[in-house]
């Protein structure tokens, strides 16, 4: 294969891949570990970690504090991290790129400052029945806080949003729509555009959780349209502790701020204070540098590689995977929307998914089991749990193959 | 398929699980609820004390295997002990699934069948779930206990 390709006709080479990510050459219980718990977190290539080591050896101080040249070093690389995210997002500035924890604390931000700001009693706030915890708990409070009312989109049974219930959903009292790009357990890639497009022309702010969708699928925050883009790094092969808030510029000037400390500040005294500029006054406190570093060190992988070349391939992967575990005996799939990423949940007969992974993992083969942070969709799927393998850009054909010999191992174990 | 699988789902096991004994509701007891927010298990158990001892014990609820199993064979272990000592079963019981102490099996009956979960320890919690939820189904009815 050609060394150097731009086109992601040229299919993606996993073997190469594979040998970029030292972790995936160890053994679990005697057997080749095959990695399908991406959804929860992805490994590291070995650029993100050697980004992160080069940092603590060669750079590390604190930024946009020092007058030292360390410190200057550090912040230029943690700025042209911040830069790199701006590209890989397609922001039109790279002021509107906050770093933050994670997705998480990215949800809780825009809840907390424009949420607060913005929400009042009798308000409302439409999320979907797909929602992870993190995208449904901090919505919650901030409805309990102001006496505004959460208003949930229902999911079809292949796992698709109800756009027309949706679109009934929308009216004067709503203020903000936050929707998963991708969901965490059945797959399904979300019509942001559409979202956006029904929600905006009434002043309504959509927050989009891309935990799921950045390392899987092609993100331009300005073609969705979306108003915040919040993604987690360690998701896609970048440290865990870091994550992106998008934001709208001008939502972002306009936002009250969230967390007081250094670094977010203009002038102190103790009759007041001013607070710095974007994104600076939402990162109180020394940032994680070293993650941020990583987690560009991650996108500029990726980017090599082809985020479009890596869809198409799990694409591909994706359909393999849905036919082979089709063919296993009493297994169901859930979550079988047209426009999927490479997510398969599952049940097993009547197997309790734990079960299912304690046995997979003897065989070597780690997937997630539980109600993947979703209790309220577990609820609506009529199950306490499922099983779930979930597909990375290094993952191959004989990974699923070993899923499916390590099921049959389940169903030798439960007769 | 590896030893300690096999050590982990005996036939006994199995056969807990999918013909759980006791497995129904006792309407004039006492009961309590235990869930592990991790997987989302949920059991009820339901109790009948008179004069100290345990005159009936039975569960209900949604888990995995181990939980489940766990559930059925302490509803057998404990029926007609006193409270002290199921107390003091649970504490052997303990013992011998998480591998400390001398693990004294031989005072546990049938529950030693349950001795494999050592080697699984993200699993001790599913085998001692039903057992918290007795204790609080005896120190404090009506309450909830939760793995976390």
């Amino acid at each position: 294969m050609a060394s150097v390709v731009s086109a992601h006709r040229v299919a993606l080479d996993a073997a190469a891949v594979r040998r970029d990510f030292p972790i995936l050459r160890q053994r679990i219980h005697g057997k080749p570990l095959v990695y399908l718990d991406n959804a929860a977190t992805t490994q590291k290539p070995q650029a993100v970690l050697d980004a992160v080591d080069h940092y603590y050896v060669e750079e590390n101080a604190n930024v946009h504090r020092g007058v030292h040249s360390l410190s200057g070093r550090a912040t230029d690389s943690y700025e042209a991290a911040r830069e790199t995210v701006r590209r890989f997002l397609n922001a039109a500035d790279a002021n509107e790129i906050v770093f933050v924890r994670g997705t998480t604390e990215a949800i809780n931000l825009v809840a907390q400052t424009y949420g607060r700001a913005h929400v009042r009693a009798d308000d409302e706030i439409v999320i979907t029945e797909m929602e992870h915890h993190s995208n449904i708990v901090p919505w919650q409070i901030l409805c309990e806080e102001k006496g505004a009312r959460l208003r949930v989109v229902p999911v079809t049974d292949a796992g698709e949003l109800r756009l027309d219930e949706y679109e009934r959903l929308l009216n004067e009292r709503t203020k903000i729509v936050a929707v998963s790009h991708v969901s965490n357990v059945l797959g399904t890639i979300n019509p942001i555009a559409e979202i956006v497009r029904l929600a905006q022309p009434r002043g309504i702010k959509v927050v989009v959780d891309g935990a799921q969708a950045v390392a899987h699928t092609p993100v331009d925050v300005q073609a969705l349209g979306c108003d915040f883009y919040a993604f987690s790094g360690h998701k896609i092969f970048g440290p865990t502790g870091v994550g992106v808030l998008y934001g709208r510029k001008a939502l972002l000037e306009s936002m009250p701020v969230y967390q007081g400390g250094g670094g977010m500040i203009g002038r102190v005294t103790f009759e007041r204070t001013t607070f710095a500029d974007l994104p600076y006054k939402f990162e109180a406190g020394t940032p994680h540098i070293a993650g941020a570093i990583g987690l560009a060190a991650a996108l500029d992988y990726l980017t090599a590689i082809g985020v479009e070349r890596v869809a198409s391939y799990e694409e591909t992967l994706l359909s393999y995977a849905t036919g082979a575990l089709s063919e296993v005996p009493g297994l169901r799939l859930t979550g079988t929307a047209p426009a999927k990423a490479s997510v398969l949940s599952f049940v097993l007969g009547d197997v309790h998914p734990h079960d299912v992974g304690t046995i997979l993992d003897r065989e070597g083969v780690a997937v997630r089991a539980g109600h993947h942070c979703c209790q309220p969709l577990m609820a609506r799927l009529g199950v306490p749990a499922t099983a779930r393998a979930s597909l990375a850009l290094y993952n191959t054909r004989e990974d699923v193959d070993a899923l499916v010999a390590a099921l049959r191992t389940v169903q030798e174990v439960f007769g | 398929m590896s030893a300690e699988l096999q050590d982990l789902y005996q036939e006994v096991i199995l056969d807990h699980n999918r013909r759980p004994r006791n497995f129904r509701v006792i309407e004039d007891g006492s009961s309590a609820e235990g869930f592990n927010p991790l997987c989302g298990d949920r059991i009820t158990v339901y109790l009948k004390v008179e004069n100290g001892t345990i005159k009936d014990v039975s569960f209900q609820g949604a888990g995995c295997a181990i939980s489940k199993a766990s559930a059925s064979l302490m509803t057998e272990s404990v029926k007609g002990k006193t409270v002290e000592e199921a107390t003091a079963l649970f504490e052997r019981f303990q013992r011998m699934i998480t591998g400390s102490g001398d693990s004294p099996t031989e005072s546990l009956g049938k529950l030693t069948v349950l001795a494999g979960v050592r080697q699984f320890p993200v699993r001790v919690k599913c085998a001692t779930l039903a057992w918290h939820t007795l204790r609080s189904a005896v120190a404090a009815p009506g309450g909830v206990v939760s793995t976390e």
